[in-house]
C-alpha cells in the first residue's frame, strides 16, 4: 500500500526485534471474541486515479452549469490561487495545534494576525482563533454572556439565521436558558419596541444577526443602547464578512459572532468554514477558543504563543469555557492571506461591486409586474421580494433554464410564503442577472 | 553534541515581521473584473448611519508580498511532511494530497448547501458511502456526519443519550461517569450537555476498575465515557462488561473514538457493546489538522439511539437521496449547514485509497509503537506496563531525579529534529510522554526517534541543563508564557496608538 512505508523484510525484523511472535500478537490483549476474523466490507482499495475518477463521478452529478441566486450564510465569492497554494504548504497543512511554540512560530504569528484583522473588521477588541463555523460562534456568544451576566434569559431576533437558531436551542435546552423569540417589522429588521418590551433584568443577552437573515441591516446602536439600559449584553452574529467592506461594525456590541466563509473559503456544501467570537478586552477571560498573544524568547526576540488557556479544555476540563478543542486553523489561515490580498482598498471594491449587483438585481426584478421588494431596511447583497406566487414553482421553472433560483423564506417562515430570498455577489455577471430576470417575468406572465 | 543530532541540520530561516508592518497605502494583492453594473456609492445606497468609508487598520500590500510573508511563516512550522510527529492521542499521520486535490474539484468544492437536493446526488452518494464505510469500521449500525470536531461529536452523543434517556425512561438522569485519564474535552462536553461529571478511578493496570464501577452505577448515571484504547493506549479489557454493568442500570455506554487508529480492520466497538462513539477523521481518516483544525467528528450509534440523530438526516427515496430536515425526535441541529463536509470528502478518500487493507494500517501504527516501547523501555520509565496498542505512554520519573521533566525531554526532542510527543496528559500519569507513531513511520524514521531519545536520556543524566535550555537550534528559545498569560498582548496596533 502506497501509504505505508515499510516492506515485509522490514516488518518482521520489527517484530523480531520486538520479540513477538506475529502481528496478531500484538493484539492478543483485545479478548479473542471480539477479534475480527474476516476482511471488512468495504470498497476494494484504489488507486490514486481511481479515486480521482470515483469523485469526478460524483462531482457530475452536482450542480455544474447552473447559475445560482443562493446566500443565506454561504456566499459565493472570488477565491485566489494564492491563498489556496499557500494554505497547500505542508508546513501549514500537516501541522497540529502550535502548543510547541518554538517549532510553530508560523502559525502562530498568522494566528495573530487573524486576531488583528478581525478586531479591525467588527470594531471589537480581541478576537479569538476560530470557532466551528457562525452557528456555533453566536451559540458560544450566547454561553459567554450568560457566565458574564449570571443570567439565563436570551432575547433572540427571529431575523437570525433559522439554522443558527436551531444549534442555538439545541445546546442551550438543556442549560436553563430561556429564550425568547422577537419579530420583525415591514422593514425586516427586528420589532424594536417588541425587543425593548422582552428585555428585563433577567435577560443575559440581546442576540441579532446584521445583516440579518433577510439581509437587512439592523439599528446595532440602538439596539445596543436597549440590552446596555437593562445590563444585558448585545451580541451580533454575522454570516456575510463582506458587508463590513462597505457597513460600519457593530463596534458597541458586546461580542460579535462571525462566520468568514465569505473571504476565500469554498462553499463546499456547507464546510469547513471558520466562525470567530470578537469582544472587549475585559470579557476575553470568559470567551471560548483559542488566543495567540505576543510575548519574548531568553533572548527577548518577539514571538508568538497559545495563551490564556486556563479558559480551555485541556486545562480546565469540567471548567473550562467550552469544549473546543480542534476548531478550523487552516480555515482561518486562508482567511486571513485572502483578507492581507484583498487589503483595504480590495475590500471596499469587493463590498462596492456586491452593493450595486445587489441593487441592479432588485431593480430589474421590481420591473417585473407582481413582484415587489418584501422589505424596505437597508441591505447590502440579500434581498427579499414576493413573488405573485409560490416561490417553490417559480424556482422549480428556473431549473429548466438552468438557474438554482432565490431560497423560499416560506420554508422557515410561515408567514412568509411566497417570499424569495435573493444573493447577488461580484460574481454574478450582469448577463446572468439579466438572464434570471427575463426567465422571472417569463414565468410569472404565463398561467400557474 | 550535535554530531549526534543525525536528522537534523540548521538551515537559514528568513526573518519576517507582522504583515501590518509592510503596508504602505495604494499597495493591493487583488483586481476584479471591472464592474459591470452601473457604480453605487455605498453612502447613498445604505445611508450614511450605516456606512462605512474603510477599514482603517487593514494592510495594504501587493501579491508578492503576501507569498513571501506566509511562505516565509511557513518555514517556521514543523509538519508530518517533515519526518515524525509523534504526539500521543492526535494520530499526526499522513496526510494524502489526493484527498486534496479531489476536495478541491470543480462540482465538490463549490456546491452550495442549499441548493436543490436532485442537484446534489454526487454529494449525497458521498455522504452515504462514507457513513456506510464507517458504521462498517466500527460495527454501529448508522450515525450522523454533521459534528465539526471530536468534542462536537461527544457533545452530539451525550445529547442523544439524554434524548434516548428522556423518551424512554421518563428522564435524562443526573451523572456522567468518567475515567480519570480522558481528554479534557470529555468533562467539558458533559457540562455543556447539562451533566454533572464524576470522575472515576483507574484500577492499578489504568484500566476500568468493574468492581468499582459496580458501586457507582445507580439510577442517576446517564453514561460512561470511556476512550478505548484508552489514553494510555492500553485495551480496555473490561469494556464489555462495563457495557454490561451500565445496560443492567438502564444507563449507556459512550466510546471517545479518538484511538480508533488502534482498532480499525481488527476490532469494532459495536461488537464490545457500544452504544455511541464519535471519530476523529482528523486522526483516524487522515484529514489534515491544518494547525489545529478542521476536523470533523462523526457520531455512531446503535440502532436505539438512530430516532434522535441531529437533522438533517440522510434518507433514501425512490431511488434517490435526500435530506430530512424534520425527524420529530430529533436533538436538532448541532451545526448550520451540515457539517464540515471538504473534510468528509477526504476521509472517503482515505477510505477508499485502503479498503479492507486498512487493517495493515493498523498493525503498523501498532508495530512501530511496541517496537518504540521495545526500544525505549529500559531507559524510560513505563507507570502501567500493560501492553500497547498504537501508542505507548512513558513518563519522566527517572529523569526527574536530575530536574529534568517530560516538557524539558520534549524540547530537547525538537533540537534531533523531531517533534515532541504530547506532554499534557493522561493525568493520571504524572510527568507524562505519549508516543503515538501511526503507521506512517518507517523503520528507519522510528530508528532515528529511538536514537534521539535515548541520546536525550543520557544528557539528562550526564548534562541536565543542556536538556533544561533546550531547544537550541530553533528560531526562537523558551518563550515567556507567564508574561504572555499575565499582560495579554493579542493583536497588533500601530505605533502611534499603543502606548
Ligand atoms: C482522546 C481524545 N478525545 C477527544 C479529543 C477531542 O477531539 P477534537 O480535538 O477533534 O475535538 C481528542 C483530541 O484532541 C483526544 O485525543
Amino acid at each position: 500500500m502506497r501509504y505505508l512505508p515499510k516492506s515485509t523484510a522490514e516488518r518482521r525484523d520489527m517484530l523480531a526485534a520486538i520479540g513477538a511472535r506475529s502481528i496478531e500478537s500484538l493484539f492478543a490483549s483485545i479478548p479473542e471474541k471480539f477479534r475480527l476474523k474476516e476482511p471488512l466490507r468495504l470498497p476494494a482499495a484504489m488507486s490514486e486515479q481511481e479515486i480521482i475518477d470515483y469523485f469526478r463521478a460524483r462531482a457530475a452529478e452536482n450542480s455544474g452549469g447552473y447559475t445560482s441566486f443562493l446566500g443565506a450564510g454561504v456566499y459565493n465569492h472570488l477565491r485566489s490561487v494564492v491563498t489556496d497554494s499557500l494554505i497547500q504548504r505542508g508546513e501549514f497543512l500537516t501541522s497540529y495545534t502550535p502548543y510547541q511554540a518554538e517549532i510553530s512560530q508560523g502559525t502562530l504569528q498568522a494566528i495573530f494576525e487573524f486576531q488583528t484583522l478581525m478586531c479591525e473588521l467588527t470594531g471589537m477588541e480581541v478576537a479569538n482563533a476560530s470557532m466551528w463555523d457562525g452557528s456555533t460562534a453566536t451559540t458560544e456568544a450566547v454561553l459567554m454572556a450568560e457566565r458574564l451576566t449570571g443570567r439565563h434569559r436570551v432575547v433572540v431576533a427571529r431575523s437570525l439565521h433559522p439554522e443558527y437558531r436551531q444549534v442555538l436551542d439545541t445546546y442551550t435546552r438543556n442549560l436553563g436558558v430561556h429564550i425568547h423569540e422577537i419579530g420583525f417589522t415591514s422593514s425586516g429588521q427586528a420589532d424594536i419596541a417588541r425587543l425593548e418590551a422582552a428585555i428585563d433584568k433577567e435577560t443575559a443577552a440581546v442576540v441579532v444577526q446584521s445583516p440579518n437573515f433577510f439581509g437587512v441591516l439592523e439599528q446595532i446602536p440602538h439596539l445596543a443602547e436597549l440590552a446596555h439600559a437593562k445590563g444585558a449584553l448585545l451580541v451580533v452574529a454575522i454570516t456575510e464578512g463582506v458587508s463590513l467592506g462597505a457597513v460600519r461594525p457593530p463596534a458597541e456590541a458586546d461580542i460579535v459572532a462571525m462566520e468568514t466563509q465569505s473571504f476565500g473559503l469554498a462553499p463546499s456544501y456547507g464546510g469547513p468554514y471558520a466562525g470567530v467570537i470578537a469582544t472587549r478586552d475585559k470579557f476575553v477571560r470568559q470567551m471560548p477558543g483559542r488566543l495567540a498573544g505576543e510575548t519574548v524568547d531568553s533572548n527577548g526576540r518577539r514571538g508568538y504563543v497559545l495563551t490564556l488557556a486556563t479558559r480551555e479544555q485541556h486545562i480546565r476540563r469540567e471548567k473550562a469555557t467550552s469544549n473546543i478543542c480542534t476548531n478550523q486553523a487552516l480555515c482561518a489561515l486562508a482567511v486571513t492571506i485572502h483578507l492581507c490580498l484583498l487589503g483595504k482598498e480590495g475590500l471596499k471594491e469587493l463590498a462596492a461591486q456586491n452593493l450595486a449587483k445587489a441593487r441592479f438585481a432588485l431593480d430589474l426584478l421590481e420591473s417585473i409586474p407582481g413582484v415587489r421588494r418584501a422589505f424596505s431596511g437597508p441591505f447590502f447583497n440579500e434581498f427579499a421580494v414576493q413573488f405573485p406566487r409560490s416561490v417553490k414553482l417559480v424556482n422549480r421553472d428556473l431549473l429548466r433554464e438552468k438557474i438554482i433560483g432565490p431560497l423560499p423564506l416560506g420554508s422557515s417562515y410561515a408567514d412568509l410564503t411566497k417570499r424569495a430570498l435573493f444573493c447577488v455577489t461580484e460574481t454574478t455577471s450582469r448577463a446572468e442577472i439579466e438572464r434570471m430576470a427575463a426567465a422571472v417575468r417569463e414565468i410569472l406572465s404565463k398561467p400557474v | 553534541m550535535t554530531d549526534r543530532i543525525k536528522k537534523a541540520g540548521r538551515h537559514v530561516s528568513q526573518n519576517e515581521g507582522l504583515i501590518f508592518e509592510q503596508s504602505a497605502p495604494g499597495k493591493r494583492g487583488v483586481e476584479f473584473p471591472p464592474l459591470d453594473v452601473p457604480a453605487i456609492d455605498a453612502r447613498t445606497a445604505l445611508g450614511t448611519a450605516y456606512a462605512r468609508e474603510s477599514v482603517a487598520g487593514f494592510p495594504e500590500v501587493s501579491e508578492i508580498e503576501v507569498m513571501r510573508h506566509f511562505t516565509r511563516l511557513s518555514t517556521w512550522n514543523y509538519a508530518i511532511d517533515l519526518g515524525m510527529y509523534p504526539l500521543g492521542s492526535c494520530t499526526m499521520k499522513y496526510n494524502p494530497r489526493v484527498n486534496e486535490f479531489v476536495a478541491r474539484l470543480e462540482g465538490i468544492a463549490t456546491e452550495h448547501p442549499y441548493q436543490p437536493q436532485e442537484l446534489s446526488q454526487g454529494c449525497l452518494k458521498i455522504l452515504k458511502l462514507l457513513l456506510d464505510c464507517l458504521a462498517e469500521i466500527t460495527g454501529m449500525d448508522t450515525g450522523t456526519l454533521e459534528p465539526a470536531a471530536g468534542a462536537q461529536g461527544e457533545l452530539t452523543g451525550l445529547l442523544l443519550i439524554r434524548a434516548y434517556l428522556e423518551d424512554t425512561q421518563g428522564g435524562p438522569r443526573k451523572k456522567v461517569l468518567i475515567p480519570d485519564s480522558a481528554h479534557g474535552t470529555n468533562p467539558a462536553t458533559a457540562v455543556i450537555a447539562g451533566y454533572e461529571v464524576e470522575n472515576v478511578p483507574s484500577d492499578e493496570h489504568g484500566q476500568i476498575d468493574i468492581a468499582r464501577l459496580k458501586e457507582i452505577v445507580t439510577g442517576d448515571v446517564a453514561a460512561m465515557m470511556v476512550t478505548n484504547p484508552s489514553t494510555l493506549g492500553v485495551f480496555e479489557q473490561n469494556i464489555a462488561e462495563a457495557a454490561e454493568v451500565l445496560h443492567a442500570h438502564g444507563a449507556l455506554l459512550y466510546m471517545d473514538g479518538a484511538n480508533m487508529n488502534a482498532l480499525a480492520g481488527v476490532a469494532r466497538p459495536g461488537d464490545f457493546g457500544v452504544d455511541v462513539m464519535h471519530l476523529n477523521l482528523h486522526k483516524t481518516f487522515s484529514t489534515p489538522h491544518g494547525g489545529g483544525g478542521p476536523g470533523a467528528g462523526p457520531v455512531m450509534v446503535k440502532k436505539i439511539l438512530e430516532p434522535y440523530l441531529p437533522v438533517p438526516v440522510l434518507d433514501e427515496k425512490d431511488g434517490h437521496l435526500a435530506l430530512d430536515h424534520h425527524k420529530r425526535k430529533s436533538i436538532g441541529r448541532v451545526r448550520a449547514f451540515g457539517g464540515n463536509f471538504g473534510v468528509l470528502v477526504r476521509a472517503l478518500a482515505y477510505t477508499l485509497a485502503y479498503g479492507p487493507g486498512i487493517r495493515q494500517a493498523t498493525e503498523d501504527a501498532v508495530l512501530n509503537a511496541n517496537y518504540i516501547r521495545k526500544k525505549l523501555e529500559d531507559v524510560y520509565d513505563m507507570p502501567f506496563n500493560s501492553p500497547s496498542m498504537h501508542e505507548v505512554v512513558f513518563s519522566d520519573a527517572r529523569q526527574k531525579k536530575n530536574g529534568v521533566s517530560t516538557m524539558d525531554i520534549a524540547k530537547r526532542l525538537i533540537d534531533y529534529g523531531f517533534h515532541p510527543y504530547t506532554t499534557a496528559f493522561p493525568l493520571i500519569v504524572p510527568g507524562a510522554m505519549m508516543i503515538e507513531p501511526t503507521e506512517s513511520e518507517s523503520r528507519q524514521e522510528c530508528d532515528l526517534f529511538v536514537e534521539a531519545m535515548r541520546a536525550i536520556a543520557e544528557e539528562a543524566a550526564t548534562t541536565p541543563d543542556l536538556v533544561k535550555t533546550a531547544p537550541h537550534n530553533t528560531r526562537v528559545s523558551r518563550l515567556d508564557e507567564v508574561a504572555a498569560a499575565r499582560k495579554p498582548v493579542l493583536r497588533w496596533k500601530p505605533k502611534a496608538h499603543s502606548s
